[in-house]
């Protein structure tokens, strides 16, 4: 036994505690008090000699009070000073755990029924909020109109080279891949068929109605809707918004309001960018895989990609910005005062995005066919 | 335990520049084990950065600078986590972990680097808690919840756990009203006569160097400008020391305590 020493003597059992007790040497402190309690069993007197400790620190103090407590259950305990030093250290432990005021709130976890209940009250409740939002930009942006002179044209700017032009070759590697992929996977069908110059229509109405607007939008949420959060998290932590409320500069008109105009903006434009290059990504194939030449392939696009294919997908562009930027700042809006949440409503930021916008599309999809554009 | 007056902490010859702009010129000191040294100066006069070389966080550009008999400019992996494991830092704003609560703040080196059981450490958080003067109630509150005085007291709870040889303070009373920066003071001085610590502090609270400091450095134009007990520091006739001690706030002081 390295730390407790067990002998018996007439009919009372003496614990020698001796060498070093400290924190590192826990599991093998605690085991040899399990012996040593073990050994107790039938023995009423105890006698605990703490004048052989070399050292102690606070988890030995603490462990040796735990034995203690432990044996004064049904048993006579007598305790043998340490040495002057570990005494003074021991007896200062003891009299603080004493002292402990209150007791720790107990948490306790919630179930199944209650977890499911809280997750739909938070859900309607963001609902509401990002509605309430929604609602202060509408009013933040009408106060811009009535005031043009309060529009903050700097970081508009900042904001379309951040979000626009910095993206722009992400979205033209991505546009292009996807053009590319299209362009191959309908190309073997078409083949088939022999209908070998529709790659053409298919490619030309897919790109500018559909995919470049999603393509393009996911990039964005990715990138720049992520960023917003984070950004306004970070600077809801430093209260750096505390600090902007109290010198009433309006958050919407400062932060939210700059970054949705930016993207409402960017954002056809780099729409346009992805048609143009998904397109090109589709000829390259074309001319590769089935051998429709470039002057052949535009000169069919003439004529069969009516301008409003290319006008839907545009439109599609300043809605998913509008979804993007306001989810984004609303996010950042709600983390919290510590650094997890920053994380947690980036993601959520993110998600709650490619959602809207995909879900957005969809909806556009059902009104246009409706409407039979 | 070693003899009192042996050497915690020993900067020699540290030279620090940040660029061109010289921080530290070539400047000594020691702190001896279990006093309370305070180290002192104006903003920008380079306290911070001595204090952050101490800990490992910048490294000086020249010299020389031992912790508890180790080299801390020029140290093996080993002999770092030695230091960590028996030093303490409280940092200005608390630096608490935000997403843990505060037992969860205090428990995380416990939990990492013994292997005490979970009773054990939840009766030595209780304590720590007890020994800086909260309540129970607070282990389960997180640092949004906390008033700035509990966040330092937290911070001080979490430094104490693994019962440092050495406290590294940065501005712990900064932030605190009066009585409660005079508390703190007391409770420092409490604790580092019962438990038996080192503490090197940075500080511009002349209360605070009063009450407790037994010894201190006062940092200015990249030198140590005084070095010693107050009394010893307050003879010196340097402009640095005259405006810094025999100012107004530092007459008021001195009148208050008849000196």
């Amino acid at each position: 036994m390295k730390f407790l020493k067990v002998m018996k003597k007439n009919n009372s059992l003496i614990l020698f505690c001796i060498d070093h007790w400290d924190m590192y040497h826990a599991r093998q402190m605690q085991e040899e008090i399990d012996y040593a309690l073990k050994k107790s069993q039938n023995i009423n007197n105890i006698i605990i000699d703490l004048s052989g400790l070399k050292d102690i620190d606070t988890a030995g103090a603490v462990i040796i009070h735990e034995m203690i407590e432990e044996l004064k259950k049904d048993k006579k305990v007598n305790l043998l000073k340490a040495s002057k030093e570990e005494e003074k250290f021991i007896d200062f432990i003891y009299a603080s755990i004493a002292k402990e005021k209150g007791t720790p709130a107990i948490i306790k976890p919630l179930n199944f029924l209650e977890r499911t209940g809280k997750y739909f009250v938070d859900l309607f409740k963001d609902i509401w909020l990002f509605t309430v939002f929604i609602g202060q930009a509408t009013t933040s942006f009408f106060m811009y109109i009535s005031h043009p002179k309060r529009i903050r044209f700097k970081s508009i700017v900042k904001g379309i080279e951040n979000a626009g032009v910095n993206a722009l070759p992400i979205i033209a590697l991505t546009s292009f891949l996807v053009g590319v992929v299209v362009a191959y996977q309908s190309a073997v069908q078409l083949q088939k068929f022999g209908a070998n110059i529709f790659i053409v229509d298919m490619i030309g109405i897919s790109v500018t109605r559909e995919l470049s607007p999603l393509i393009t939008a996911i990039v964005v949420a990715g990138r720049s809707g992520s960023s917003y959060t984070a950004q306004i998290g970070a600077m809801k932590i430093t209260r750096e918004l505390d600090a902007m409320e109290t010198m009433g500069f309006n958050l919407f008109e400062f932060i939210v309001l700059p970054r949705i105009i930016a993207l409402m903006i960017a954002m056809p434009l780099m729409i346009f960018f992805a048609d143009l290059i998904g397109i090109f990504g589709g000829m390259v194939v074309s001319n590769y895989q089935i051998d429709i030449s470039y002057a052949e392939f535009l000169k069919r696009l003439q004529s069969v990609l009516d301008l409003k294919h290319f006008y839907i997908g545009f439109l599609k562009g300043p809605v998913f910005a509008l979804l993007i930027a306001s989810i984004g700042c609303f996010r950042g809006l709600q983390v919290e005062q510590n650094t997890e949440s920053i994380g947690r409503y980036t993601t959520v930021s993110v998600v709650n995005a490619i959602f809207l916008v995909i879900a957005c599309d969809a909806l556009f999809s059902v009104i246009f066919t409706k409407l039979g554009v | 335990m070693d003899a009192i007056g042996k050497k915690v902490v020993e900067v020699k010859n540290i030279t620090t520049k940040f660029g061109k702009k010289v921080v530290h010129d070539n400047i000594s000191l020691y702190v001896n084990k279990g006093e309370i040294y305070g180290l002192l100066g104006g903003s920008g006069s380079g306290k911070s950065t001595l204090l952050n070389e101490m800990i490992m966080l910048l490294k000086p550009t020249k010299g020389e600078i031992k912790v508890l008999g180790k080299s801390v400019t020029d140290i093996s992996k080993k002999d770092a986590l030695y230091l960590k494991h028996n030093w303490g830092v409280l940092f200005q704003s608390g630096a608490l972990f935000s997403s843990l609560n505060v037992r969860e703040n205090i428990d995380t080196v416990l939990k990492e680097y013994t292997n005490l059981s979970k009773k054990t450490r939840d009766e030595i958080i209780k304590l720590k808690i007890e020994l800086v003067g909260l309540k129970m109630d607070v282990l389960g509150l997180y640092p949004s919840e906390l008033s700035g005085g509990m966040i330092k007291r937290v911070a001080l709870a979490r430094a104490l756990v693994m019962d440092p040889k050495i406290l590294f303070l940065d501005e712990p009373t900064s932030g605190l009203d009066p009585v409660g920066a005079q508390e703190f003071d007391d409770m420092l001085y409490n604790l580092r006569n019962m438990l038996g610590f080192s503490v090197v502090m940075v500080t511009h609270d002349l209360d605070t160097v009063w009450n407790i400091v037994d010894r201190l450095a006062l940092l200015g134009n990249s030198k140590v400008v005084a070095e010693g007990t107050l009394k010893e520091v307050l003879k010196v006739d340097n402009p640095i020391v005259n405006s810094f001690f025999k100012g107004k706030r530092g007459m008021l002081r001195r009148n208050a305590d008849g000196k």
